[in-house]
């Protein structure tokens, strides 16, 4: 297990790295279009061929892939710190506060999210630039994807309260601070890590369903749901070109999975 | 024992045999059909149905795009323009065996304008207030008389299915070549032949030729592909250039390529007075010069090229080339011409300076082009025409929203720079865009619903197009009419960037079929389609 974790790992690290320095080599810019070579084959100038309008797959899936890798866990971390926030804490103070927590989450985790983005996205500013629009999509997948895992910490938080060792801190009259950062957070720590990683592929899928629809990072950015989208139509199926993009998505995916799972059982 | 089951076996493979060679023609409806009733039609499913089984007194050969006399056999419209006398077929009768007069004109024509039914069809009829008079002049002579005169009223009797007064089945009763036998909601409606059907061919033989013809409900296009390279359905009436491509190369004898459509795809700027954005950039919209500076910085053949396949014109105004008669041939297509796009900007106060272009005021020129997300070749068009801009110094942010999102952005809220969304359009007459040219009206894309008109050529379109309307002479029409294309070519509050082509699927079992860029392509002809044996076609 723990070999395949670590495999996992240097897989995302070697993934990241090749998608980061790639990236800066002066090959083909993932905009320009070359109109007279659209949809090409593989040739030593374009190595993974060229899209429907005539722009480099390979320097589009190393920049998307950039974009998913570098993004994705952003959101999935402002989506634990709003989970840590909302659920931990009112987990730990219990009462009223733990109740009406409580019934947020389950309202935020009864709405369906994707209808609530598309609401969203249609709300932002016309005027961005892609490179922000990739931000704020994956903002916005992180300000609305942190009821999952608050329920979780907030059940792991409630127990933490009722926990003899954290009654006896409190006996011995420890400081709420000590209390929190030496001793809870500490304990929150594997439930935390694992549901980072559980969410990084949940944003990354997200990111596709929503540029799947057409609505997710603006063009010419690429990203791995936009580089995704060549699938959608029956015709792309045989072009074996454009699995690579849903390759790095699988690999992502699972090797994150790969991460998460042995912190959730060690939770 | 033994004989009467290898009697029965034989007797159902032949029934079977029989069953699948009687002429069955297949395709796909890609939404459910809204409606049965002729009068209520609104949607492109229910306009099929009523296509196929509808009867009409006069239909719009979508070949020559001239009329040509149906179930009436001669037609005369008074010079005032207010009435029309038809001179109907005799010994008709509907699909349930009641016979046709001109009760049933009467009839269907009341039901039609019937304020309180708010029939589409009827809506065209309507030029002013006032009641239509319908005459029964004999069993076989009808005279409709409307309370103003109605420009081009022959054409709109194409759309008008004729529905019996007697009949018990009422609008199921049909006239057509085609009667509804069986309606599964969700998952097809069948279609069978007309056994009292009036026309017959040159041999005398009764018409239709096809026994049936099973319209089945799908809104997946890959299925629709997918069961056509099978061989599984007959016809694909409208097909994207990828599709087409792809059969042209496995089985070419399937695809034809009808030339341009009536269909186009244009970009506007938003010039609403009250619109939520920066003054400056109203100022930008409203400017002619930068309307056609951004006209110009734009590849239309490369925009047919890439994102159509070549399967598409570069448009020349607001008539489609495919409409024969008021297409003005005078306009050209704007052709890139990055240098013009500069020099028309500076006479407008813009600057280059250091590839960024700036208007007068220092602004940086970026706009964002709203469109429908999840329409590939609108979101490619989009990006191309970004990257063409970026070439005069103009940032170009592409904005996808869901359709909901963008009506209403683009019809209520006004919050949007610019649209790039397409026009389809059934008709030819102009009356038809009447909505959308005059000044007062909601349709107005760039600057709806105007107390009075902002500019002199807005005045000026408002009169000729009133003018057109009212006029009886189609001669006269088509001069005003190509005036008014003329100023939108030369104002460009619609930017036109291209005709698609009308792409079609048939599969070489179905005879007699000439697709036509008009709708319905394939089969504006059902009568005369045959179908050869199946199994000889289904090497293709």
């Amino acid at each position: 297990m723990k070999a395949i974790r670590l495999a996992a790992t240097v897989l995302i690290v070697v993934i990241a790295m090749a998608s980061v320095l790639g990236s800066l080599l002066p090959v083909f810019d993932y905009a320009r279009q070359d109109r007279e070579r659209i949809n090409a084959g593989v040739s030593a100038a374009h190595w993974l061929g060229t899209d429907d309008l005539g722009r480099d797959r390979l320097s589009r899936l190393l920049h998307g892939t950039q974009v998913s890798l570098l993004l994705a866990p952003a959101a999935a971390a402002l989506s634990m710190l709003l989970a840590l926030v909302i659920g931990a804490a009112s987990g730990l103070i219990g009462g009223f506060a733990e109740r009406s927590s409580k019934l947020i989450i389950d309202l935020f985790l009864s709405i369906p999210w994707l209808f609530l983005l598309l609401i969203v996205r249609a709300m932002l500013p016309l005027n961005t630039s892609p490179a922000l629009s990739a931000v704020v999509t994956f903002l916005m997948l992180g300000a609305l994807g942190w009821a999952a895992p608050a329920r979780i910490l907030q059940a792991r938080a409630s127990r933490l309260r009722h926990a003899p060792f954290i009654l006896l801190a409190r006996a011995a009259g420890i400081s709420r601070c000590r209390l929190v950062f030496h001793h809870v957070l500490p304990n929150l720590r594997p439930v935390l890590l694992a549901q980072f990683w559980i969410s990084v592929p949940v944003f990354i899928l997200a990111e596709a369903n929503l540029s799947l629809l057409g609505l997710g990072v603006a063009e010419p950015l690429p990203s791995l749901g936009s580089l995704l989208r060549e699938l959608e139509s029956a015709l792309s199926l045989g072009s074996d070109v454009c699995r690579f993009a849903a390759l790095m998505v699988l690999i992502l995916v699972v090797s994150s999975l790969q991460i998460a799972v042995p912190q959730q059982e060690a939770c | 024992m033994r004989r009467v089951f290898f009697g029965t076996c034989l007797f159902l493979v032949a029934f079977l045999a029989a069953a699948s060679c009687s002429d069955e023609l297949r395709f796909y409806l890609r939404s459910e059909p809204k409606t049965f009733n002729p009068a209520l039609v609104a949607d492109d499913s229910s306009e099929t149905v009523r296509y196929l089984t509808g009867g009409v007194l006069l239909r719009l050969n979508r070949q020559s795009q001239n009329l040509q006399p149906e179930l009436a056999q001669a037609w005369t419209v008074s010079r005032d323009g207010r009435t029309i006398t038809f001179t109907l077929r005799k010994n008709v009768r509907f699909s349930d065996g009641t016979p046709f007069s001109a009760l049933d004109v009467k009839y269907t024509m009341e039901q039609l304008m019937d304020p309180a039914l708010h029939s589409p069809t009827g809506d065209a009829f309507r030029s002013s207030s006032g009641r239509m008079i319908v005459t029964v002049l004999g069993p076989d002579k009808v005279a409709i008389t409307f309370p103003a005169p109605v420009a081009g009223l022959a054409a709109l009797f194409d759309q008008v299915a004729i529905v019996s007064s007697q009949s018990a089945r009422h609008e199921m009763a049909s006239l057509g070549p085609f009667y509804i036998a069986e309606h599964k909601p969700g998952s097809y409606v069948y279609l069978r032949r007309n056994p009292n059907y009036w026309k017959h061919d040159v041999s005398g033989r009764q018409l239709p030729y096809l026994d049936s013809i099973k319209l089945e409900i799908q809104s997946n296009r890959d299925i629709e592909f997918l069961r056509f390279t099978r061989n599984e359905i007959h016809l694909i009436n409208s097909m994207d250039a990828d599709y087409f491509d792809r059969l042209a190369l496995s089985a070419p004898a399937k695809v034809r390529d009808a030339g341009p459509s009536l269909d186009s795809e244009q970009m506007w700027f938003n010039q609403v007075p009250t619109a939520p954005i920066p003054a400056y950039k109203r100022e930008w919209f409203r400017s002619r010069s930068f309307r056609l500076a951004i006209s110009s910085g734009i590849s239309r053949d490369d925009l047919c090229k890439v994102v159509f396949k070549g399967h598409a014109t570069p448009a020349r105004g607001p008539v489609s080339p495919a409409n024969k008669f008021w297409f003005n041939a005078r306009l050209q297509p704007v052709p890139l011409d990055t240098k013009r796009a500069l020099q028309l900007l500076e006479q407008d106060g813009f600057r280059l300076s250091s590839g960024k272009l700036y208007d007068r005021a220092g602004h940086p020129v970026e706009f964002s082009i709203v469109t429908n997300a999840g329409n590939r070749a609108r979101e490619a068009m989009a990006t191309m025409i970004q990257q063409d801009l970026r070439a005069a110094g103009i940032t170009v942010n592409v904005v996808t929203l869901d359709f909901p999102s963008l009506i209403q952005r683009i019809s209520k809220s006004f919050d949007y720079e610019a649209a790039l969304l397409g026009l389809v359009n059934d008709e030819l007459d102009p009356n038809a865009q009447m909505n959308v040219w005059l000044s007062s009206s909601e349709e107005h894309q760039w600057n709806p619903q105007q107390s009075a008109p902002a500019t002199p050529w807005e005045a000026e379109i408002d009169q000729l197009m009133r003018a057109q309307a009212s006029s009886m002479q189609d001669a006269t029409r088509k001069k005003y009419y190509d005036r008014v294309q003329k100023i939108v070519a030369d104002e460009a509050p619609f930017i036109y960037l291209v005709n698609k082509n009308a792409l079609t699927g048939i599969t070489p079992t179905v005879q007699g079929a000439r697709p036509v860029p008009l709708r319905p392509q394939t089969f504006w002809n059902i009568e005369y389609l045959k179908l050869a044996d199946e199994r000889a076609g289904s090497g293709n």
